[in-house]
This record gives structure tokens, sequence and C-alpha cells, in this order.
């Protein structure tokens, strides 16, 4: 039951089957060269070597301080900026070459913004916003109009009411809930939302999540949802991936890494949440100081030189992404047997 | 120490505060006591008035395009009465205020060390040395790491956690009594965010200082308060301890945010419970309670007649005709039970 | 793909979008529109509608003045020179050939808006086009372009004028011409970092995103955007353009005469300033008139067009 006249079953544009990932990104990197004073040319390593997938149907939960890279990965994602290296694979094919270019990518991958007001135009009434994508991709006007109508419907907005506003004239949570209708103009199969609902307040975030969830059921999406917010993430994602300092640090399911991380990064996010219970307040940060500058990287991993359990081998191997456990991957050499670090579990368990 | 036994007046009480801009009433009768020593916060979505009322306290308003009535005591002022060069002497001397984007607090052109000391010789008379030292003992005092070095830094060389260290400093340079904090940590990471609730708490408790912060997020406002008072469209709709407002919550409104944080839902993939709607128009304001259209409780008397404020137990008080339904339902479980009637069209 | 939303769940959203912003009796209100929401602004704000009154006061002037100046204003008389303001015949006193200021000074605002208005309007549509390409390609072609225009930056608007008339010679065309090329580059500049700005945004990302190829987007999420703040700026040039233009006819670089143009006759009157200085002053009093109506009016619109959330 789509709301979109003539939507094409999702499935129906399925190659690989359902094992295949939809999207699959291996060896991604992307450095931005800064120029420090005194004019020494450095280079910003806001991504640095990240793998991983995403399946088909998943949500995939991304999240990370500032400077982890987070949002620069969801630019490389829909090719906003060049990556200096690595493949993206959708569906099984090359992102980018002439099987599957940008374009026709495009089609099948969308991006929710941040900024809800500005991802609109101000200029352009809700409606003519939403139609813009199907109109150059040649659904005829009126038509692309209908579908607008349609997705505003759909999305909790009534079309006789917010068709013809335009930006300014709509709450926060109306104008992302525009941008969510928009992303969906082109029946994509995956949706990024970076920080979507951060900017929102909570009880409009709250009607926003339970949106993108009915979204998601309705058109068989696939999301990668960049957050800060943890318990967001963990409500929304089947699986998150950890970011620090332009690598991954952990990726499974979002039960095992929210409630027992392997990462000692992870348990110190989640250490930081607030808590909402009076008589059990957090009583110490487990890490001082700031997230360092992705400018000069620390040698070896990354997080060693505020890790807990570092020891002098952190700082000279750069820990690879190791599997611990079903579908979880971590990158600290205290979980990885036979990594020379004290704490590694003996090499026989892991086996 | 200066308890609220040993200091009987409050830190700041504010009586039937009303704040307007042209025709939009943003603050509309707010009633609020801060006691010495405490740390109250102040939460609520975007425009429900808690940032304006905290600025009221230091009438932080354009004159001509704003109209402040009501009683504003803090730090036994009455801030109202105030002469201009008073209300320059009280901001910053009794009661100073932090921000959410410290840059702004901050001159660019000059090293932090530079305006900590300036700020203190402006209210005190004491030597260039005298001020900085003092300065060094303040960034001490917020765990800025090598504070030495930092007071020769410009705003710009400072990340974002340490700038907000600073500014903390900056508004202790002058030992005020009481610490305004609109939004402190909302721009900062996790990790760092709860490293200054935690410095606000130590602050609190070492100082003595009075603290107000205002927060749209729950789990801040818990980390640092005392108590909480939770503002909807301009009025205190619950205050009380943030034992009181959290665990056992009495308004409809407070229930709704509790229970639209993704922490509380069921299950993975289950619905959020959510307030449907959205807040008020402050310029044309409904009669009776302005929270009536989205409650999940209303019934006519909502419609018509704004809700007395009831103290449920001692220090704990709910605007609200039915608090007694409003906290069995949140008891009863994280189904709240929807009102009969649609919500109007 | 059938929807798993139960009832429950479409009510709660239902309650959502029937309980919008707008006070729920206010059942639809249409849109106003960008330049609704702009008109509406600026009917509000007295200053703009005022100067906007002057402006609209001196355009009709201009185009009627053939046919409502009280007496012909290349007419001159000997004996008539130099008469007051308040004079019964020529109300608004008489030139140094004794031909009727206001008749003249009617006459006159024709040329003068003329030669003050048409080099900005051809300057905004040449300097918009450069700089919105500029802007919008980035890169090389930004620095070319930008570059080139600089060089134009580095003499004083009225130097280059006045070097541009004197080396194409005198007429109104010319003037015209070399008034243009002083404010194309100032207007490429501001084209050039409106478009930049722009074209930062995140909704120029969403339209990439949607596959449109980059002429489309340029034409149908940047042009919208941009003209309006050129525009504005550009009629903030006009105060400016009128003022060189005079300054051009002072010089005798511009108008010849006997055809009445303000600043012309401000320099003709020049030898009077001390026989009958109120006379003299007056085309000086209409070009500062004027001028200051059209920069109040563009201050106006701007102010009118920027949209808060």
């Amino acid at each position: 039951m789509s709301v979109i006249p003539d939507a094409p079953d999702p499935f129906a544009r399925d190659r690989g089957g359902p094992a295949q990932p939809l999207l699959s990104v291996s060896g991604l990197y992307k450095h931005f060269p800064v120029r420090k004073a005194g004019g020494k040319k450095q280079v910003v390593r806001a991504v640095d070597g990240v793998d991983f997938d995403v399946l088909k149907g998943e949500t995939l939960g991304i999240v990370g301080e500032s400077g982890c890279g987070k949002s620069t990965t969801a630019k490389l994602l829909m090719g906003l900026i060049e990556r200096d290296a690595g493949s993206l694979l959708y569906d099984g094919q090359p992102v980018g070459e002439r099987v599957m270019p940008w374009r026709s990518y495009r089609r099948q991958v969308q991006m929710v913004f941040q900024d809800s007001y500005a991802s609109l135009n101000p200029r352009m009434t809700v409606e003519q916003s939403i139609a813009f994508g199907p109109k150059v991709n040649g659904v005829p006007g009126r038509e692309a109009v209908e579908r607008a109508r349609a997705l505003l419907a759909r999305v909790g907005l009534e079309p006789k009411r917010f068709a013809g506003r335009y930006p300014h004239e709509i709450s926060g949570g109306q104008r992302q809930r525009v941008n969510i209708a928009r992303s969906l103009a082109l029946e994509p199969r995956l949706v990024l939302l970076d920080e979507a609902v951060s900017a929102l307040d909570k009880s409009v975030e709250a009607q926003v999540l339970n949106l993108l969830l009915d979204l998601k059921a309705e058109f068989g999406l696939t999301y990668i949802f960049i957050s800060h917010d943890l318990n967001v993430v963990r409500f929304i994602s089947d699986r998150v991936m950890v970011m620090y300092l332009g690598r991954v640090s952990e990726i499974g399911p979002s039960d095992t890494v929210l409630d027992a991380p392997a990462h000692p990064y992870t348990e110190a996010l989640l250490a930081s949440m607030p808590s909402l219970d009076p008589n059990n307040r957090t009583q110490a940060a487990l890490l001082q100081g700031d997230p360092p500058n992705p400018i000069d990287p620390p040698s070896g991993c990354r997080f060693h030189p505020r890790c807990t359990l570092a020891e002098p081998i952190c700082s000279e191997t750069e820990p690879p992404l190791d599997t611990v456990g079903p579908l979880h991957r971590v990158s600290c050499l205290a979980r990885q047997p036979g990594s020379g670090h004290s704490a590694a579990p003996a090499r026989a368990l892991a086996a | 120490m200066s308890g609220p036994m040993s200091n009987p007046e409050p830190a700041v009480t504010l009586g039937n505060l009303r704040v307007a801009f042209g025709k939009v009433q943003v603050v509309d009768g707010v009633d609020l006591t801060v006691e010495r020593g405490q740390a109250m916060a102040l939460i609520g979505e975007s425009g429900s008035g808690k940032s304006v009322t905290l600025r009221a306290i230091l009438r932080l308003f354009h004159e001509g395009r704003s109209r402040i009535e009501g009683t504003i005591l803090a730090a036994g002022r009455d801030v109202q009465a105030l002469s201009k060069r008073q209300l320059a002497n009280f901001r910053g001397g009794d009661v100073s205020m932090i921000f959410q984007e410290p840059l702004l607090a901050f001159d660019p052109v000059y090293t932090v060390g530079q305006q900590i000391t300036e700020a203190i010789r402006r209210h005190e008379k004491i030597s260039k040395e005298d001020a900085r030292k003092r300065a060094l003992a303040l960034f001490e005092r917020v765990r800025i790491p090598s504070p030495e070095r930092r007071l020769d830094n410009y705003p710009h060389e400072m990340s974002g956690g340490m700038r907000q260290r600073a500014m903390i400093a900056l508004a202790l340079a002058c030992r005020p009594q009481v610490l305004l904090a609109d939004e402190p940590t909302t721009a900062l990471d996790a990790t760092v965010q709860i490293q200054v609730l935690l410095l606000l708490r130590e602050l609190q408790r070492d100082l003595g200082l009075s603290i107000i912060i205002v927060t749209h997020d729950l789990g801040a406002a818990v980390e640092v308060a005392d108590r909480i008072a939770v503002m909807y469209a301009g009025k205190i709709v619950e205050t009380g301890t943030a034992h009181q407002v959290v665990l056992d919550p009495h308004h409809p409104y407070t229930i709704g945010l509790l229970r639209s944080r993704a922490e509380g839902a069921l299950a993975k993939g289950s619905r959020l419970q959510t307030i449907p709607g959205s807040p008020p128009d402050l310029a044309n304001r409904p009669p009776g309670c302005p929270f009536a259209p989205r409650c999940f409780l209303v019934e006519e008397r909502c419609r018509q007649e704004m809700p007395p404020v009831a103290e449920i137990s001692p220090g704990h008080k709910v605007a609200c005709w039915r608090t007694e339904e409003a906290a069995a339902a949140y008891r009863a479980g994280p189904t709240p039970v929807r009102a009969a009637e649609p919500v109007p069209a | 793909m059938t929807a798993p939303i139960t009832a429950a769940s479409m009510a709660l959203d239902g309650g959502v979008l029937s309980a919008g912003d707008a006070a729920p009796e206010a059942a639809f209100v249409p849109s106003r529109g960008f330049w609704g929401h702009v008109g509406h602004r600026l009917v509000r704000d007295p200053v703009a509608m005022g100067a906007g009154a002057v402006i609209l006061l001196v355009v009709l002037i201009a185009i009627l003045s053939p046919w409502i100046t009280p007496m012909d204003p290349y007419k001159g008389s000997m004996l008539r020179r130099l008469k007051h303001v308040g004079d019964a015949t020529y109300w608004l006193g008489s030139d140094e050939l004794g031909r009727d200021m206001i008749s003249r000074l009617m006459l006159g605002s024709r040329l003068s808006l003329f030669i003050g208005v048409t080099p900005v309007l051809i300057a905004f549509v040449i300097g918009s086009a450069i700089g919105i390409l500029a802007g919008y390609v980035g890169g090389w072609t930004n620095t070319i372009l930008m570059r080139t225009i600089d060089v134009f930056f580095a003499f004083p608007s009225v130097l280059l004028a006045i070097a541009l008339s004197g080396a194409l010679g005198a007429g109104i065309f010319n003037s015209i011409v070399s008034l243009t090329c002083v404010f194309v580059p100032q207007i490429a500049r501001v084209a050039e970092s409106v478009t930049t700005g722009i074209r930062k945004r995140d909704y120029i990302d969403a339209a990439k995103l949607s596959g449109a190829l980059p002429l489309t987007i340029m034409r149908v999420q940047v042009l919208g955007n941009v003209v309006g703040p050129i525009f504005v700026y550009a009629t903030s040039l006009i105060s400016v353009s009128m003022i060189l233009a005079s300054g051009l006819s002072f010089l005798g670089l511009g108008v010849r005469p006997p055809e009445p143009e303000w600043g012309l006759m401000l320099n003709t009157l020049r030898t009077a300033i001390y026989a009958n200085p109120v006379v003299a002053a007056l085309p000086g009093v209409c070009i500062f008139v004027v001028s200051i109506a059209f920069n109040l009016f563009s201050d106006g619109l701007r102010a009118a067009m920027e949209i808060r959330q």
C-alpha cells in the first residue's frame, strides 16, 4: 500500500539478494589540506581508513564526537565531496563507475540534513522543494506535484495546509518532515540521516523518530542514522558503529555494543550520558579533556592517550578492526588475542 | 558554610514575573525561589520562556522593546530598582552568567587571561599582578590543564570544552553569589558535557554558589540540579526536588517529556510516546491551561480556567487540575490514558 | 509492502498535523509567497514608503514634464535673470540666462534619472552574470574573473568615471558607458559573494543529490536566491550613479547645454552663487533628495527581504 503512485516494489530493484550488503564501504579516506600559521601545510585526517557494510533493511547507527569523521563519511557516501581513496559498492556494483554512475546511485540513496532550515530553498514552497527531484528526473510536472502532496500527507503534514507554505512559515519539526518527504520523493532504498533529529525539541524528536520507523516499514527502507545521542541511536538502530578520529573503533549489534561495549572509548561515551535518576547521578567523568584534533592524531591506537587500558604497545601498533563476537568487531588491542596487550584474551578462547 | 539555615534570605526570588516583547507575552507569571547554595534547573522546550526568565534576572533586554513586570530579587538586590550604573556592577559582580556559545562571551582580540584580569580590576581595586594570580587560581579551580600557559591563549586557540571552562572562570572572577547558566552544555560533545556538568556541581558545593541552569535536556538537569522547574508556554507548570519531578511527576507535560525520551522506549522498534501537537502561539494565548490542547487528561475546565498552583507535598508544586489522575497514570505504566475526545482539528 | 501502522499510531500522527502551529480555528491560511511577505513588510516601513513616494513623484514628473512645465524651459530672457525663489512668475526663480528654474528642474529630472538609473541597470545585468558565474563555478574561473574585477577596484570610482568619460569624449551615451564600467565590478563583487554563500547551503547539496544538472540547479535553486540581494545592492548604487552622472555633467563630460540636467545646471549656476545662492543650490537639493530617497528605499527593501525563521 504505497502512497506514491506506481511505486515499484523496492525489492524488485534488488540485485544481490538479502545476504549481499546494500552498501559496502572499504578503505575510505579523506584528508583535507589546511594551512597553519607559519605556512606549514598539514592535513586534517577527517576520514582515515573506514570500512563497513550496510545490510539490507537495517538501520546502521553511526555515533562519535565532533571531529570523529561521521559527517565527512556521510558526505563521502553521497559523493558531495570526492574521496581520496576507497570504494563504495552499492548492491555489489561499484559506485561512480559505468555500471552505477553517481546519478543512478543517487536515485537510490538520499540524505536528510541536520539543519532543517538551511536544507530547504527559502524561495520555494514546500511542495516545489519536494517535487524538484522527481521533475529533474523526468517525472511530468503535474505528476511530480501530486507525488509531493501524497508524500506530505504521508509525513503527517496536511497537503492542503502545507503544500504552498515557505520554509520560514513552518516549525522546525514540520520542516524536518518536509525534508524527509523530499528524501523519499525519488523512492530511494537507502536514506542517510545526518543528525536529522538533533536540532529538534525532545517531544518533536520523538514524533519524528516514530515517523521514521513507520516510513522504514512502509517503504522497505534502509537507514544510516548519524547522531551524537546514544539514547536515540540505541532506540532506532539495529547495528551501531562508533567512530573516533576518523576511524571505526567498534561496530556491532546495538544491544551488544551499547550494553556490553568492548572498546574503552564506547564505554566512556556511554558513561558520559547524563543519568536520569536523581538517586544515581554520575560521580566522575571517565574521560578528561576534549576529543583531540584530527590534524595530528596520536600514533598507534588513536585513543591511547585517553585510554584507561593503555599500555606501551598501544602507542606503537595500530589495532586492526577484528571480530570479537557475532557481527561484533572492535579495534582495541586489549580485546584481540595475541596482540601483545597484557589484558588481551588468550588465543584459544577466541577460536 | 552558607546553607539555607544560616542565610534565610533566598538567593533569587521571582514574584509573578512577566516579560513581554511587543504583543508576545513570553514569560507569563513566573514564581520561583532559589535558596542560597542551591542549584535549580529550568527545563522546557524552545519557546517555553526559560531562557527569557533567566535573562530577566540580569535585565539583559533592550529597554524599549521589552516590558518586565513583577518582582526580581537576586543576591539581596531589587533588580528592577537598580540604576544603569548599579546594574553594570551587579552583572558579573553579584550575579554572573555563562552562555551556550563561549566565543560570544570573549573578545577575540585579547587573551583570555587579559579579559579575566580586566574583569576583576573593573570590580575591585587590586594590582595587575594580584588580579593575574586570581585568574590563575580560577583556571586551576575550573581545572584547565597547564593554566599558566592557557591564560595567554586567545579564545580561538582553545578547544570547545576548554573555552567553556574559561568562560566559567570569567563568570566567577568577581566572586558572584549566583551563577546563571543558559544551555551551558548544549553545544558540547557528550564526553565534555559531563565534565562541565560535574564541574558546575563541584563549584556549587565548594563555593556555596547558587546556580540556575536553563536546559532542554532533562538528563543535564538531573546531573546538576537539586530542584527542577518545568516551564511550558511562559509558565512554570511543575517545581520540586529532582526526585519529585523526575520520579513522581504530577503534571501531564512533565510526564510527556519523560515519556518521549528515547531511553524510555519499551523495546527496540516500539514506538515512542509522544506529546501530540506543538506549543501554542504566544501572541494569542487561548484561555485556560496552555497545555490543554495537547494534554491526555484534558477536560472542559482546563480550557476555561488556568489551574491554580497546588502543593502536592512539601516543596512540590504543580499547576494542574488533575494532578492525582496524572500521577496515577504515570505510576500505572508507560501507556498514558488518551483522552476520549479527539484533539481538535 | 504493507505498512504495519496501527490505528493508534495514525491517530498520534493525526494529532500532530491537526494541531499545527496556527490556531486550530484558523483552518487554512494561504501563504503570501515570498514577494507577498516582502511587500507586506515594506508597506509597514514608513521611511521606505516615504522614500518610495518621493521616487514615484520624481518619476511621474520626469515622464510628464514636457506637458506640465509651467513655462518653456529653454526660453530665456536677459532681463529676467536670477530672479529669487518666490517670484510671482518664476516660482523657484530663474537661472543665469533667465530661464524658469522650476520648468528646467522638472525637465532636468528626465536626463538626471536616465543617466543615473541606466548605468546601474546595465551593470546589474552584466555584473550579476559575471559574479554568479564566478561564484557558482568557483575554482580557477572564479580566481581569473575576480582578480580581473579587482584591477578596476584599484581606482576610486569618481576617478575611473572621469578618466573613462574623458577618454571616450563628452556625451550622454559615453557617460552612461563609463558609469556602467564603474558599477560592473562592484555589482560583480557582491554577486560573487552572495552566490558563494548560497552555493554552500544544504539545499544546493540536496538539489545535487536529486540528480539535477548544474544548469538546472543554477536556474531553479541559485538564481532566485541571489537576484534579490544583488538587486537591493544595485538600487543602493542608483544614488551614487546619479551623483556621479551629475558630476560628469558638471565637469562638462556628460550632458551638453542647453539640455537641462541637474548636474549641468549646478555647474552653470555656479557663477551666480554669490548673486543668488538659493537658486544656485536648487539642482543640488534635487540630486540630494532623490539619491537619499533611493538609498532609504533600498535599505527598506533589504530589511523587508530578510526572512527570519
